[in-house]
């Protein structure tokens, strides 16, 4: 669509035309913020949690189970030094052998979502698939947070959802 | 042809006065959309284009790069 408008305009003689090639989805996904009725809206990237444990793929298990322990988390996230996410550590993972590297045990690429996905839908598809928490992932594949089914199942609950529904343009899996 | 921008050259000119206009039906923009951005949508922009600045460059988006 927006091409077809900046050849429009170019067409009617503006001389000047632009394409944000990526559009409203790529502004969203980077969690930046947005004017309209859904503006206030809970989403994904809000209400997930931001002092997660990550670790590196070369990290040694029982270090990262450690540090996951002493924090309160039965999840660890794996990203590489961009924190890019490369994979998983739930309670199942985080059990294994503590001389394991990090890579070894890791499950590998887990189903993230984008930050703008509102928390009814998250709670929703969360419920349907049995997902205790999520990654929240900007579009490039970086971490927000993780997404607890609780937190969002409660925000649910308590606020409007978002009128449209973007979770199929969201999730990676 | 317009000149494809990404997120950062789309901050960086709009905080030097560049014009946003989403081109998604009406309902689209109410719900969402970019801070300062004005809704033209695509079926009506023959018509409103008179009230688009031609001076000042103006950045389209819809909800991607479709």
């Amino acid at each position: 669509m927006a091409p077809r408008a900046a050849a429009r305009l170019e067409s009617l003689g503006f001389d000047k035309v632009y394409q944000y090639e990526a559009g409203k989805l790529d502004w969203l996904a980077a969690g930046l913020p947005t004017e309209g009725t859904n503006s206030d809206c809970p989403r994904a990237g809000d209400a997930s949690r931001k002092d997660v444990v990550v670790s590196g793929p070369k990290d040694r298990l029982g270090d990262v189970r450690a540090r996951a322990q002493a924090a309160g988390w039965d999840v660890a996230v794996v990203v590489d030094a961009d924190r890019v996410v490369l994979g998983l550590l739930r309670s199942k993972e985080l059990e294994m052998d503590s001389n394991l590297t990090v890579e070894q045990a890791t499950r590998p690429g887990p189903r993230t979502f984008r930050p703008y996905v509102s928390t009814k839908e998250m709670a929703d598809y969360m419920v349907e698939h049995d997902l205790d928490s999520a990654p929240i992932t900007t579009s490039d594949g970086k971490l927000v947070g993780v997404l607890f089914r609780a937190e969002a199942v409660r925000l649910a609950a308590d606020r409007n959802a978002c009128t449209r529904k973007l979770i199929a343009n969201s999730v990676d899996d | 042809m317009a000149t494809l921008i990404d997120r950062a050259v789309v901050q960086e000119m709009a905080e030097q006065g560049a014009q946003l206009v989403e081109v998604l039906p009406a309902k689209e923009y109410a719900e969402d959309h970019l801070p300062g951005a004005v809704s033209h949508p695509l079926r009506q922009l023959d018509k409103e284009a008179g009230e688009i600045d031609r001076e000042r460059p103006v950045i389209v988006y819809c909800w991607d790069a479709a």
